[in-house]
């Protein structure tokens, strides 16, 4: 089976941050004066060809750790395991 | 008795810029030059490898997160571990970061700015590792000052407290950013790397990763030679390897 997966890498805390600095400083700009302690991360999404959920979790763990995220300045969380239409398949629908 | 010519393998990844200069600066230095490509799972009987600078695919992911499992790679790990001298240059020290050939990683620069300019770099510590192996070899007099371009966005080098100290213990930093006489401090640091690290050697003093560009600094004809003092380092460590 197809499962959807989304993996979320993110920089590890207390680690500064410049891009996540640089779009803070932008907002008041735009008169959002309210916002702070912005972070940017990324998001991984693809299909896992597995038996199970349960056996794509397993390899996506393995993915993010090998992978995915460097353990030395990120950290990782699986934000999702699950059948959906995936964003790619939508992209590849004839306009 | 001529000096033997050690022969030093450049790896080109898709998207090195800095092999051919790096090929160049081998030759201007009495090695030579052998070009490596990453599908390649032979090093070519290389005596020392330099993985040179540039953006290997493009960046994406993490820099040098996929070189690191180049083919090419596999061989430089086992020349590595085998104690092989290894060089990486920016992009190639990120790649060695990635591939647990050398501690911490490279991250965005602390200021917004691609920064692209001659600093100063100052000699911490030369190899470490048994006295009888090339380890022993020195890049130059502790505290000798080296004049080097960078070139990167993604040049600030962190590790964990922890390992910060296991390097410092073991005299692992090989180059510190510094003022023009040798001062370090925050106003000397280009991009916000921890305690002003530009190089860091591995636990046996065979593998050296240089944020700067020591291949751009060669050529008297050219501008500063303190690259001159790392190319060094890389050759004479390969000659020790050479059995005479």
């Amino acid at each position: 089976m197809n499962v959807h997966v989304v993996v979320g890498v993110r920089l590890k805390e207390g680690l500064l941050d410049p891009q996540g600095k640089a779009v803070e400083a932008a907002l008041p700009s735009l008169g959002w004066t309210n916002v702070s302690h912005v972070r940017v991360g990324k998001e991984i999404e693809f299909d896992v060809d597995a038996p199970d959920e349960a056996a794509a979790r397993a390899q996506v763990t393995q993915m993010a750790e090998r992978f995915l995220s460097n353990p030395v300045i990120e950290t990782f969380e699986i934000l999702q395991v699950g059948e959906m239409i995936s964003l790619s398949r939508s992209d590849e629908r004839p306009g | 008795m001529s000096e033997h010519r050690p022969r030093i393998g450049v790896v080109t990844f898709p998207g090195s810029l800095d092999d051919r200069d790096a090929l160049r600066a081998v030759a201007l230095m009495g090695g030579e030059p052998v070009s490596v490509w990453h599908t390649d799972r032979s090093l070519a009987g290389a005596d020392a490898v330099i993985l040179p600078g540039g953006f290997s695919y493009g960046d994406y992911l993490r820099t040098g997160a996929i070189a690191r499992f180049a083919p090419a790679m596999e061989s430089v790990a086992a020349f590595a571990e085998a104690g092989g001298p290894v060089l990486g240059i920016c992009n190639g020290f990120q790649i060695l970061c990635e591939a647990g050939l050398l501690p911490g990683a490279l991250v965005r620069n602390r200021g917004l700015a691609f920064v692209c300019r001659w600093i100063t770099v100052r000699v911490e510590h030369g190899p470490a590792g048994p006295a009888e192996s090339s380890g022993r070899l020195t890049i130059g007099p502790v505290g000798e000052l080296l004049s080097v371009p960078i070139k990167h966005g993604e040049g600030r080098f962190v590790a964990s407290a922890a390992e910060l100290e296991r390097l410092e213990a073991a005299g692992r930093v090989a180059f510190r950013y510094c003022s023009p006489t040798g001062e370090v401090s925050d106003d000397f640091n280009p991009n916000g790397s921890e305690a002003s690290i530009a190089g860091v050697w591995n636990e046996t003093g065979n593998v050296l990763g240089v944020m700067p560009h020591p291949e751009h600094a060669v050529d008297p004809d050219l501008g500063p030679t303190g690259g001159q003092a790392i190319l060094q380092w890389l050759l004479s460590a390969a000659r020790a390897r050479v059995p005479a």
